[in-house]
């Protein structure tokens, strides 16, 4: 983002909050860059000759007689093939000591694809996980985010997502990742021997929160050139969404507007949707595909950003340590894809619906004899086998250290029927069971 | 002469301009930026300052910029070719757009300018005709599209001349029709009407008297909508609104659908019309797009023109209804209709109400929903828009403001909740929570009396109770355990287990459970009735569970066969075996 020619400088700041300046100035037009004191800012506001800018880095130390710069332009990123296998900032510079990228310059956040030019996502994204691929299925075009309490190991289960899918490019945007997992994706990528087809976008917790707003617009204008101009089939990963949600509180509380619930903006959203909306399915065959983190406290996802974030996405995927297994489990009950249904018994076996919810079924019945017992009840016949169900289904498919396909899944699955339950119990269509009940 | 202005501030999509003469309260005008032109509406006025919302994004607009006012509201185009058609908020044909990505200022007609129809004159020269009166038609499709005398026509009019049948666009003049005072009007197949007042031009609005069918048992069985009606499903993420909504439009009773995707998920409409174009009308054969118009905002779209969606969609729906025909109208999510109005409040520094909305929600919610009705037009015949809308309650709690407001409006309660879904109790309509005031309306239970039986309503009623019942005693076995409660627990809750596997669920993914009509909805809910209403003996609550598995096992197997067939008929010996079997 170098300076141009023919440059007005500007040196008279009206007023500075922590996280904006106010300066008069002419010609100036709505969302365009500007340096102020060598920092990178936007115009959010104009009020006459009055211009308002949202400084990124914040304001620490800004005089009022700091030199302001205007671009005349909102914000680019250069693209490319050579973006691939790079790290960058939220400014979409280098920060691997590599070049500059050298293409052609690109608005970041662009407008919406027309709908009635999309496609209707139909390729299913196996990842090994049974968890998500028998019973919520990841669809090319979708957009899902990992619901997780902070403590949870979702940044490592999203770098096995992302390096088991079949896709042509991966595209990281890290927002207030610390450094430590900024590294160790660097490094899972790079064991991987995967990082030509890795991009990443990151601000780490050590920069400015309201940089981060950037981020995922740089990640999914890179993802739009890949997937719209090279047709390719790009998978998107932010994390963490929570973090951007609150950078935007703060600019919107800077800016002296009316929160609503949970001290978010009004308009959150219109602002999360219009990120995840990239997600399509493109005619010519490329596609975005975006799976998200967003982290929750205390699992409360009736917390404005999990809860405008479930109203978006297609589904969520909630991760929990399954206490009577040890291991960490995608959750059957709280977990959905909605566009699984796009692709099971499609692409998939024909009895992969039935076996999902049969096998979810007895699973809940397991919870609740499970409930029965803590309470002091007796247990029926069936309740024990509900809880001895449980904890093999727990083992060999719920658990994200599975790693088999969806064929494998399902004669687990029936493997698991069998061996505790009759016909009647699983209560499956009986052309079905006749087919492939294990005797 | 119009109205110009120039630009003096933004901040996102609320523009101020400066205006040089008179600007009405929501007159549309358009804003230049370097040659695009850009549409906004007013929302404010304060002195010489207007302050509009742009129903596009604003990046690059800079004060000093100039806007011209147009003199009219936001208006629509209706006439034949709205049916399959899919529109953006502000009625633009998005499949005859450029490119993949929507460009700023690009606006598309609504209907094709060229298209020749099939015109029948029923009007002769020298009839007396007032507006919204049929002056001919044409086939859209396979329905009979009435072409009318404009509804923005007052008083009473001759027509002077009428041309005969054969083919005409919607441009070429179809009559012309000398007012009362001599002068001549020119009427083409066309009409323009501001979205936001609604059309009136019929005789009266009676209140409700027939049922609409949707051929989804939770809704027709237990909380029926009446034609004309009002409903709403509020349901936190993931409890399968869409999924309901869907069904909906694919089965319901209707001669039109209009669906409006405000501010919701693109794929959810690329669904839409990819398999509407392939899916047949259960009643007439046809396929289901030909009956149907989406007018869609997704949530990435700009938000000023998701309000204005909604208003565009139930406009469409009122000129439908003009023409005697029975249409619904879906909106998904009105909430997301509220928020956009919310965010333009906010931007407008007013003081806001619960949450952040407009102090004036419940009255723009309510008078929205009012709009919906059957009515007598003016030759006698009856047409309707019955409208159900979404609501996604934040959190999934029912107390917040938009669930609130539009209780108090609509007659149709569908509470869609976390409970069933988690458990996969598709549709996940919570069977105690949800209601339908038609069921106490005098009217539709002479309805329901003359299309199933005397009994019904009051048989339904028994049905609910049997649900009740169930919870209660659900509850305290769960508090005493299996063995602490009197067998005759087990019973109530095994009874109420049937009714909902039986009844309350069904399988929107199955070709045939999906599409219960109202005949075989009856006949399933006498049996499963009867069966709940008989008393059986038994030993201990386990044999009381295993004899109600079987039961409700036969009867789901019932339920996925087709009605009638020689698989239903084996499942029903079956069932009456193990009734017999019973004590």
């Amino acid at each position: 983002m170098a300076s141009k020619a023919f440059q007005k400088i500007y040196t008279q700041l009206e007023s500075i909050t922590k996280a904006t300046v106010a300066l008069r100035a002419q010609g100036i037009t709505n969302e365009e860059l500007a340096t102020v004191d060598g920092r990178l800012a936007q115009v959010v506001k104009i009020k006459r000759d009055l211009i308002t800018l949202q400084v990124f880095a914040g304001t620490e130390g800004i005089p009022t007689n700091a030199e302001v710069v205007f671009f005349g332009e909102p914000p680019t990123i250069k693209v490319s093939d050579e973006l691939s296998g790079r790290f960058f900032n939220a400014y979409g510079e280098p920060i691997d000591n590599g070049p500059f990228v050298e293409g052609e310059t690109r608005y970041i956040g662009g407008p919406s694809v027309n709908p009635y030019k999309r496609m209707q996502p139909s390729e299913i994204i196996p990842t090994g996980i049974a968890g998500i691929d028998l019973n919520n299925t990841l669809v090319s075009g979708q957009k899902i985010p990992f619901f997780a309490d902070p403590d949870q190991p979702y940044n490592q289960v999203m770098a096995q997502v992302a390096l088991r899918a079949d896709v042509d490019k991966i595209i990281l945007g890290g927002m207030g990742l610390t450094n430590d997992d900024y590294l160790y994706y660097k490094q899972v990528f790079e064991n991987a021997g995967a990082l030509n087809k890795i991009i990443s976008f990151v601000n780490t917790t050590e920069q400015p929160p309201v940089e981060r707003l950037l981020i995922p617009d740089m990640a999914l204008t890179a993802a739009e050139y890949f997937a719209v101009d090279k047709n390719e089939k790009v998978l998107v990963l932010l994390t963490d969404m929570t973090l951007y949600a609150d950078a935007l509180s703060i600019v919107s509380n800077r800016m002296d507007q009316i929160p609503s619930k949970d001290s978010m903006p009004g308009s959150l959203y219109s602002d999360l949707a219009k990120i995840y909306e990239k997600a399509v399915q493109l005619p010519d065959g490329g596609s975005i595909t975006i799976i998200a983190v967003t982290t929750l406290s205390g699992g409360d996802i009736t917390h404005a950003i999990p809860d405008n974030t479930g109203y978006i996405t297609e589904g969520q995927l909630f991760l929990r340590t399954d206490s009577d297994t040890g291991k960490v489990i995608v959750d059957p009950f709280r977990s959905l894809s909605r566009l699984k249904q796009l692709v099971i018994g499609k692409k998939t076996r024909e009895d992969h619906n039935h076996v999902m919810n049969a096998a979810v079924r007895l699973y809940a019945d397991a919870a609740n004899a499970k409930t029965k017992m803590e309470n002091g009840f007796d247990l029926s016949d069936y309740d024990l086998r509900c809880l001895s169900f449980a904890k093999d289904y727990s083992n060999k498919l719920l658990s994200i250290e599975v790693n088999i396909n969806t064929t494998e899944m399902l004669d687990t699955g029936w493997m698991l029927f069998s061996k505790y339950f009759s016909k009647t119990e699983v209560s499956i269509k009986e052309e079905i069971t006749q087919k492939y009940w294990k005797n | 002469m119009k109205t110009t202005g120039i630009v003096t501030g933004i901040i996102s999509n609320l523009v101020t301009i400066e205006v040089d003469g008179p600007v009405a309260q929501n007159e549309i005008c358009f804003i230049d930026l370097s040659g695009t032109k850009m549409m906004a509406e007013v929302i404010k006025i304060n002195g010489k300052e207007a302050f509009v919302q742009v129903y596009e994004s604003t990046r690059g607009l800079k004060a000093g910029d100039k806007a011209e006012f147009q003199g009219h509201m936001l208006e629509i185009d209706l006439g034949p070719g709205i049916l399959s058609s899919i529109y953006d908020g502000l009625q633009n044909n998005l499949e005859t757009m450029e490119g993949v990505f929507l460009k700023r200022g690009d606006y598309t007609e609504a209907l094709n300018q060229t298209k020749s129809w099939d015109f029948m004159p029923f009007a002769s020269v020298g009839d007396e005709v007032i507006a919204a009166d049929w002056l001919g038609e044409v086939k859209e499709g396979w329905l009979p599209h009435k072409i009318m005398v404009p509804f923005s026509f007052n008083g009473s009019y001759t027509v002077k001349s009428i041309v005969p049948a054969g083919e005409y666009t919607i441009n070429d003049t179809i009559a012309v029709l000398t007012g009362e005072s001599g002068e001549d009007f020119v009427v083409t197949m066309r009409q323009r009407w501001p979205v936001k007042v609604a059309i009136t031009k019929y005789k009266d609005k009676p209140r409700p008297f027939r049922i609409m069918e949707t051929r989804v048992r939770v809704i027709d069985t237990f909380n029926p909508i009446a034609e004309g009606g009002t409903g709403f499903i509020p349901g936190p993420f993931g409890s399968g609104k869409t999924v309901l909504q869907h069904a909906i439009s694919k089965q319901a009773d209707a001669d039109v659908i209009v669906f409006a995707a405000c501010g919701e998920r693109a794929n959810e409409v690329v669904e839409i019309f990819t398999e509407f174009p392939k899916l047949e009308d259960p009643r007439t054969g046809r396929m289901l797009m030909e009956r149907t118009s989406i007018i869609c905002n997704t949530s990435n779209m700009p938000v000023a023109a998701r309000e204005a969606s909604v208003y565009t969609a139930m406009t469409i729906g009122e000129y439908y209804r003009s023409m005697g025909l029975k249409v619904l109208l879906l909106a998904d999510s009105t909430s997301r209709w509220a928020q956009a109005l919310r965010e333009m409040s906010n931007r407008m520094e007013e003081l806001p109400g619960a949450d952040a909305f407009p102090m004036d929600l419940p009255a723009i919610i309510s008078s929205f929903y009012a709009r919906a009705g059957i009515v007598n037009l003016n030759n006698g015949e009856t047409g309707s828009v019955t409208f159900i809308g979404t609501v996604s309650p934040a959190g999934g709690n029912l107390k917040e403001p938009v669930t609130e407001s539009t209780k108090k409006a609509a007659r149709c309660f569908f509470a869609l909740s976390q409970n069933r879904a988690d458990r996969k109790r598709y549709p996940a309509v919570d069977p105690i929570d949800s209601y339908s005031k038609y069921l106490e309306y005098p009217e539709i239970i002479a309805d329901f009396k003359k299309r199933i039986g005397e009994d019904w309503v009051e048989k339904v009623l028994r049905g609910k109770n049997i649900v009740l019942r169930g919870k209660e005693a659900y509850e305290q076995i769960n508090i005493l355990g299996d063995d602490g409660v009197p067998l005759e627990y087990h019973k109530r809750y095994w009874k109420s287990e049937l009714m909902d596997f039986v009844i309350l669920q069904q399988d929107a993914f199955d070709k045939i459970d999906a599409n219960c009509p109202m005949e075989r909805q009856s006949y399933m809910y006498y049996m499963a009735l009867d069966i709940c209403e008989r008393e059986f003996e038994f030993e201990g609550f386990e044999e009381c569970g295993d004899f109600y598995k079987k039961i409700i096992n036969t009867m789901r197997q019932m339920n996925y066969s087709k009605f009638e067939s020689a698989d239903f008929k084996k499942y029903l010996e079956q069932l009456n075996n193990e009734l017999n079997n019973g004590k």
